[in-house]
């Protein structure tokens, strides 16, 4: 699972804290999403992928492992 | 026949207009008329809510003529400072970033604490003595207001005056020039309290927009106030409406509330999230105009057309949500437009979510008896306001 965020495009909801906490963050100072675990566990796979389609401008685009795009 | 205008009247003090949610389960898309005699389509689906309320083709912008307001007093906005609300990009991210750390899920999270106690001082007042009162008096409200105001730093005794403002600004029989009267009111207010706070900035909300943007010349004074007012209105109104409304829901489904004494913040969080669901209180949808041609899935919609996102009919689409029209916390809803969709999607969520939390924790663990005190009939629901919710909740306990 490949993770690309494009924070120029976060307004700060939050939603991808609130789904995936373990992957997504609000950084220092500015509260624009960060990535933590850029390589996130096969388990945590369902809960990136419902982040991604929770924030409402469309920063988490994820790309499945498998083949490279 | 004449044709209702949308948004058509309730039958269910709970449901969206049957109108409404017959339309969505209809194969096309409708125009409907709307108060002024604009007739701007009406998307009533979740997946085409989302396009709607997140595609940068459809603009905010009150402004802009033809746009497919909402009401008299909504126009207001536009005759004031400008707020977030109606901006577009690349405005909009610009002055929205200004402010996003103060509202990130932890930021929110260090409130907790704080906004239980506030909770707590409330029921100490209702418990002692008396065996009946007002939800929306006793608790919704001054729980909302009392919060905001020390999240900004402004003063809590001014409360009353601003619950009576944001009121005037949403009351639906008022007209352009009552809601701008006291939408000017609040802006000239908090003018001159950020010109005070300059002098010495608090440790809150304005304080620190003064320290990091103001004096820096990021921000100036009248922006942070239309930002402050926004906040101040924004947040308090919304959330006490979903402190009554979600705290009656929770009373007509005992078990629901029961298990709410359990401890369990799993649960309590699904609570919260399906009664945003369930009962999305933005109750006019939100509109939006087209300043291109835009395909909605499927659905071609042309530059200079208004648009509105039915968000309470979208919330209970079957084809997204397993509860569909049912009130269920066990379903674990979850993406709901309860709090709008896009880059304006709400800035203050977070918050509210923790607000929501703890007052129907709060109340569920102490006032385990409480039932409401009279019958459904006579309870006064806000069908005449932008936001809905209830003008008074009698309870008993
Ligand atoms: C349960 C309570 C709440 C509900 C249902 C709610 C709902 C909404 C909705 C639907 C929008 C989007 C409007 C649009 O797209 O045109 C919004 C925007 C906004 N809300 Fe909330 N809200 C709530 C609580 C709060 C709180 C507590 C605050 C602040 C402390 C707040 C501040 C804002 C602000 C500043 C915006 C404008 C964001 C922007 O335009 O970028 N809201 N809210
Ligand atoms: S959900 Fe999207 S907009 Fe919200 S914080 Fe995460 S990346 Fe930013």
């Amino acid at each position: 699972m490949k993770i690309d965020l494009d924070p120029t495009r976060c307004v700060g909801a939050g939603q991808c804290v609130l789904t995936a906490p373990e992957v997504f963050d609000q950084g220092d100072p500015d509260g624009v999403v960060v990535l933590r675990d850029p390589d996130p566990a096969d388990e945590l796979t369902e809960d990136v992928l419902a982040a991604a389609d929770l924030c409402p401008v469309g920063a988490i685009l994820v790309a499945d492992g498998g083949d490279d795009r | 026949m004449t044709e209702p205008v949308y948004p058509m009247a309730r039958q269910c003090p709970f449901d969206p207009p049957p109108e409404v949610t017959r339309l969505r389960d209809q194969p096309q898309v409708s125009r409907v008329p709307i108060w002024n005699g604009m007739r701007p389509w009406l998307f009533t689906r979740f997946d085409d809510a989302r396009v709607v309320l997140g595609d940068p083709r459809f603009s905010a912008d009150k402004r802009r003529p033809g746009y497919p307001v909402s009401s008299a007093v909504a126009l207001a906005e536009a005759t004031v400072e400008p707020t977030l609300l109606i901006m577009d990009n690349p405005e909009h991210d610009a002055v929205r970033r200004l402010v996003l750390s103060e509202f990130t899920v932890r930021r929110a999270e260090s409130w907790r604490t704080r906004i239980a106690a506030i909770v707590d001082g409330c029921v100490d007042r209702m418990v002692d003595g008396r065996g009946h009162g007002d939800l929306v008096a006793d608790l919704a409200l001054p729980v909302a207001l009392s919060f905001v105001c020390e999240l900004l730093g402004v003063p809590a005794a001014d409360r009353e005056r601003f619950r009576r403002l944001t009121h005037d600004m949403n009351v639906l029989s008022g007209t352009t020039e009552t809601a701008g009267a006291a939408r000017q009111e609040l802006q000239d207010y908090l003018e001159s309290l950020v010109a005070e706070r300059e002098r010495e900035p608090g440790d809150d909300f304005v304080g620190r927009m003064i320290v990091t943007h103001v004096r820096t010349g990021a921000m100036d004074r009248r922006t942070l106030a239309a930002m402050a007012l926004l906040l101040l209105t924004a947040g308090h109104d919304t959330t006490a409406n979903m402190i009554s409304l979600g705290l009656l829901t929770l009373l007509r489904n005992p078990a629901h509330f029961a298990a709410l004494r359990t401890d369990d913040p799993g649960r309590l969080a699904d609570t919260v999230e399906e009664l945003l669901r369930y009962l999305t209180i933005v109750q006019r949808g939100i509109r939006r105009m087209a300043v291109e041609d835009v395909d909605v899935n499927g659905h071609p919609v042309r530059a200079g057309d208004g648009v509105i996102a039915a968000i309470n009919a979208a919330n209970r689409d079957p084809a997204r949500f397993a509860a569909g029209e049912r009130f269920d916390p066990t379903a674990r809803p979850h993406g709901h437009l309860a709090f709008g969709y896009g880059p304006h999607q709400c800035l203050g969520q977070s918050l509210a979510r923790v607000e929501l939390q703890e007052t129907y924790r709060v109340v569920a663990r102490r006032l385990p008896g409480l039932r409401v005190g009279v019958p459904l009939e006579r309870l006064r629901f806000k069908s005449d306001m932008a936001v809905y919710g209830l003008h008074e909740l009698p309870v008993t306990w």
